[in-house]
């Protein structure tokens, strides 16, 4: 029998593959064909967004969050304006509270529904992702006709929301419920029962409990392992205590469990949104939507042609802008990749002395040297799929 | 919340009072300061401890200081989810000074400690390895501290007779414009150009 020279097998996985889910390069050794240890390398979509926020004021860094998980944009801001409120004490009115609800269930579902139909192209099916996509494009409507952006809203501020909805927005958006339930349960339909997709995905990537805790996971990763932890319930911000909602948690703690949970949370996103609809046009129809504080929020328009107080408030907030006790908070919220935090350090100055960005991808991501090792090659991208990575706020 | 955080916090000064040099609550947040020999049995003892059970890992992070002698402050933070409480943990270091690493006790310390070295250069002792994570291949300096310039010091850019990227000293077609709008009535500490007049006489 000839000698063979055996040696692992190197291969670069991105930064340029369409299952890498953006700038993501993977250093996989191989075994053959199974994977010995995954390297990955990030930063390629750096940005310096910490440094940047260090440079301007609190209302100016607003922006910036939007650019980090751009698939549920107003998630993100919602953690700074929420730890920006916890240092000022400023209180969120009922109508703002709810809006701000809305549009965070709103987030969650565009990010569950692209990470399900683009984690079902990874293993092989092409047409989740057209119906997927279709429905999101709507809820981008619904973001433009909120704030006048598709993606980048700037929507949430410290305080409140920008602007006040229009009713018929709300009534869309009630309207919009039970065609997108139809289509949740099309898709469900495609994929749950599919036995490629079954195959692709059961028993892969499982994560136990106690390792999932460890490693930093929240949000999905640690519901797919059978916790039922969600912050929106365990630490209830806004008036998500007043919402009906279940939490769906997994058994098993692989990639199909995980699929499970996020169908499920978006049937719960709609529950949540169809009270927020009902509250908007009944009890909450009318109403403040940000904090009567003339020292955080800027005056309405119409205000500034007749108070001279509101106009000095508006060209103060609009240069120096609002200065923010001293002190540190750690505010978090349930994002739709799970717990997505802002540690904030004031000096007491107009602008953030520090701005730590927690982001869950960046937890789940550095875990997948301890997921991959011993799959198959092919299980990295579904173990990749099923994590929802975003680059925006793993590189930040 | 406060109370049970009470609670934790007078528990913690009470069995481990030669851990934590400070236990203080602000914005309902408790922090506890420590230094870094007793970080790592600090940390053991928080996800352990059965009324404790910190026992998810949420951050790392690093603040920078420069006017104090040690600079860096190396922030924790810590879930437990059976008592549904969070706590920090601060440790101060200065520049140069090594902070034992915490993956030893949480593996999902790894990467929030790589991205405190490459931001700051805070060194980890017993990281595994501890490589520059978010910034380029081969860059230098650590971009979030205080003294590093907002536009850096390099730039890129693809040249198409050496047929590679170029990295060149940065060249700014504007001067950075950072504005000051502080306002000067409210005690601002630096002297407007024209106020030396109003002394003199």
């Amino acid at each position: 029998m000839t000698e063979h020279n055996v040696r692992n097998f190197n291969i670069n996985f991105g930064p340029q593959h369409p299952a890498a889910h953006g700038v993501l390069r993977l250093v996989l050794e191989l075994d053959g064909e199974i994977v010995e240890r995954v390297d990955p390398h990030i930063g390629l979509l750096h940005r310096g967004t910490e440094k940047l926020i260090e440079t301007k004021t609190y209302l100016q860094a607003i922006p910036y969050f939007d650019r980090l998980d751009y698939v549920a944009p107003m998630n993100q801001e919602h953690a700074f304006a929420l730890a920006v409120e916890k240092l000022t004490g400023t209180e969120v009115p009922i109508r703002g509270q709810l809006i701000r609800v809305l549009y965070s269930e709103i987030g969650r579902i565009l990010s569950h529904l692209l990470n399900v139909t683009t984690q079902a192209m990874d293993v092989g099916a092409l047409t989740p992702p057209l119906w997927g996509f279709e429905e999101r494009e709507k809820l981008m409507v619904f973001y433009e006709r909120a704030c006048g952006a598709r993606m980048h809203s700037a929507y949430f501020r410290p305080g409140g929301v920008h602007q006040d909805l229009p009713h018929e927005l709300v009534e869309d958006i009630g309207k919009w419920i039970d065609p997108f339930l139809k289509t949740v349960d099309d898709i469900d339909e495609l994929l749950t029962g599919n036995r490629i997709f079954k195959q692709r995905n059961v028993d892969i990537g499982v994560v136990k409990l106690d390792d999932a805790w460890a490693w930093g996971f929240s949000g999905v990763m640690v519901r797919g392992s059978g916790a039922a932890w969600d912050l929106r319930r365990s630490q209830p911000y806004e008036c998500y205590s007043d919402m009906e909602f279940d939490i769906p948690i997994g058994k098993n703690g692989d990639c199909f469990d995980r699929y499970l949970i996020r169908m499920i949370e978006m049937r719960e996103s709609a529950k949540i949104m169809r009270q927020c609809v009902n509250r908007l046009l009944g009890d909450a129809k009318v109403g403040p939507v940000s904090s009567m504080d003339g020292k955080i929020v800027p005056p309405k328009r119409g205000e500034m042609k007749r108070s001279m107080e509101a106009l000095i408030h508006h060209f103060k907030l609009y240069t120096e802008g609002y200065h923010v006790p001293a002190g540190e908070v750690y505010a978090a919220v349930e994002a739709p990749k799970g717990e997505f935090g802002v540690y904030l350090v004031s000096d007491g100055s107009n602008k953030p002395y520090r701005c730590k960005i927690r982001a869950p991808g960046y937890a789940h991501l550095q875990a997948m040297d301890f997921l991959c090792r011993g799959h198959q090659l092919a299980d990295v991208s579904a173990v990749l799929g099923s994590l929802d990575i975003v680059f925006g706020e793993v590189d930040r | 919340m406060s109370e049970a955080l009470n609670e934790l916090a007078s528990y913690l000064r009470e069995t481990r009072s030669q851990l934590i040099s400070d236990a203080a609550i602000n914005y309902g947040e408790l922090t506890l300061t420590t230094t870094a020999a007793n970080l790592i049995e600090l940390l053991t003892f928080l996800r352990d401890d059965v009324q404790c059970a910190f026992i998810n890992f949420v951050d790392v992070c690093g603040v920078d200081w420069p006017q104090r002698p040690d600079r860096f402050d190396v922030v924790y933070h810590l879930l437990s989810p059976r008592q549904n409480l969070r706590v920090r943990i601060k440790v101060a270091t200065g520049e140069g000074e090594p902070v034992p690493s915490a993956t030893s006790v949480f593996p999902g310390a790894d990467w929030f400690e790589r991205e405190a070295y490459d931001m700051y250069g805070i060194l980890f002792t017993g990281h595994p390895d501890l490589r520059r994570i978010l910034t380029d291949y081969g860059f230098e300096g650590h971009p979030l501290r205080k003294d590093f310039p907002v536009t850096g010091f390099v730039e890129v850019r693809y040249d198409d007779e050496a047929k590679r990227v170029v990295y060149e000293p940065v060249e700014l077609k504007q001067e950075f414009r950072n504005f000051d709008f502080l306002s000067p009535w409210e005690g601002t500490e630096y002297v407007l150009p024209g106020d030396e007049k109003a002394k003199a006489r």
